[in-house]
């Protein structure tokens, strides 16, 4: 446990010093919202409409172009080479980077998503139960990426190849994400799913993942 | 008394006699008794076909309601089947690679894979055709056709995940991982028109028996016995292409280094 939250903090240091990172991702994440009025038109009625599948679809896209910074540094130097003989199992090292990196990239697009929502017109309320959404279900997000950082770890060419093997498994997540914004009756459903799902995958992927680590280095 | 390192030597010693299945999957008996099956299996893949696609046009009823386009069904029922059929059996690979490392597992999910993809397109092409006249639509966001749809993707993933790799045993691993997970989109499909009451019907084959009129049931039947046949052809040719490449890859490596030596 304290191997755990060693590494987290350790991740989270890493990123306050070096810095520039989230401020990138969040860059990106208002501009991917800010370019669809220009592409469907400044109509309000629409826009406002449309605003939640937008910012989620902007979340779900900086959080996936992102995975590739998983593990990637710690390859690089060997730190993961190092992590795999450590008396921390693998699987919490796993864990503790999932936390780290959910940290590092939904909660700055979480902060930075009244100003999509002022962008693209959303009333309070519905920016709420979206940002309430982001919140349960980002974290399915990052434990996908997980997996999909983790197989590709070991491949120079690999920056595109994660996304485009989480993103059939993340579609669920949206598809539960954006209606948990949309209908009110029905949200509660939706958004307990959301929790289920992120719950589990949190729980399973770093198992997934480790095993990925080990078998490709070996 | 298998040796994955080196699947062109057969050891078969009398100390410990290996069961039949290790000896009918050793890659290099496996490419004894495969070679010989080819041919006749080609022929009956055929005659199959031959059978399945004249029920299809000449001895089936056309639907009271469809007409003649359900005889699309015959090409897009076993297309569908095999979609999921096939990832069953990567999925089986994929456990075969984890977990007794062996030698042909690998060859067989990296074999099965791009079938796979090509029976799933063309389940979701045949559909796309037949949903056309019957349902006014080429694409319906359906339970089904978005699950299948979803599957597709897997599979294009996992090829391109194979082909990233040089080292391919690192990459029979790799992929065995993300088939195992990718595995979660099956029950999805399978129960997608249970689950959501869309556009797709519900199952009309089950376990408990057949909403279809015998008269159809049957060039059905063929129909999915034949393209069963044709994916174990072209599993084989193509788990043979591999091994082959394989050793042509070991054979030129040894060469590479006596030369340099």
């Amino acid at each position: 446990m304290s191997g755990l939250l060693t590494i987290l903090g350790r991740d989270l240091r890493l990123a306050a010093r070096t810095g520039g990172d989230a401020l990138t991702l969040v860059l990106f994440f208002v501009m991917a919202g800010a370019i669809m009025p220009f592409a469907i038109g400044p109509d309000r009625v629409l826009l406002q409409k449309l605003a939640p599948g937008i910012i989620w679809l902007a979340a779900f896209l900086s959080m996936l172009l992102g995975l590739d910074r998983l593990f990637r540094a710690d390859e690089d130097d060997g730190t993961l080479l190092l992590f795999r003989h450590a008396g921390t199992p693998l699987e919490a090292i796993v864990a503790a980077k999932l936390m780290a990196h959910w940290l590092l990239t939904a909660v700055p697009l979480l902060i930075a998503s009244p100003l999509l929502a002022i962008l693209l017109s959303m009333d309070t309320a519905v920016w709420g139960r979206t940002a309430l959404a982001l919140l349960v279900g980002t974290p399915a997000l990052t434990a996908f990426g997980t997996i999909g950082a983790a197989v590709t770890v070991s491949l120079r060419r690999g920056g595109l190849l994660a996304p485009v093997l989480i993103l059939p498994l993340s579609i669920p997540v949206l598809i539960f994400g954006v209606a948990s914004v949309g209908a009110p009756e029905g949200s509660s459903a939706a958004i307990l799913f959301l929790a289920a799902i992120s719950l589990v995958s949190v729980a399973f992927c770093p198992f997934a993942a480790a095993l990925a680590l080990r078998l490709g280095s070996e | 008394m298998l040796d994955p390192q080196r699947p062109d030597v057969t050891l078969d010693s009398a100390a410990s006699k290996p069961n039949w299945f290790s000896r009918l999957a050793h890659p290099g008996s496996f490419m004894a008794w495969s070679k010989p099956v080819l041919l006749p299996l080609g022929a009956v893949t055929v005659l199959a076909f031959a059978a399945g696609l004249w029920f299809t046009f000449f001895n089936s009823p056309a639907d009271y309601q469809m007409g003649d386009t359900v005889r699309i069904m015959y090409i897009h029922v076993p297309n569908a089947i095999l979609s999921e059929g096939v990832y069953a059996v990567m999925f089986v690979a994929a456990l075969g690679t984890l977990i007794w490392r062996h030698p042909l597992a690998d060859v067989t999910g990296k074999a099965a894979a791009p079938l796979g993809a090509a029976f799933t397109a063309l389940a979701l092409y045949t559909g796309s055709l037949w949903g056309r006249p019957t349902w006014g639509t080429f694409w319906e966001w359906d339970g089904r056709m978005t699950s299948t749809l979803i599957l597709f993707f897997i599979y294009c993933g996992i090829i391109a995940l194979w082909r990233a790799f040089d080292d391919q045993l690192r990459a029979a691993r790799i992929v065995a991982i993300v088939t195992l997970v990718g595995a979660l989109d099956i029950p999805v499909v399978k129960f997608s028109v249970d689950w959501w009451n869309t556009l797709h019907q519900p199952a009309s084959l089950t376990l408990g028996g057949s909403k279809l009129p015998p008269e159809m049931l049957l060039p059905l039947g063929v129909m999915a016995l034949a393209f069963g046949l044709f994916f174990v052809l072209l599993l084989l040719v193509s788990m043979r292409t591999e091994i082959l490449r394989r050793r042509a890859d070991s054979l030129s490596r040894q060469a590479a280094a006596q030369s340099a030596a």
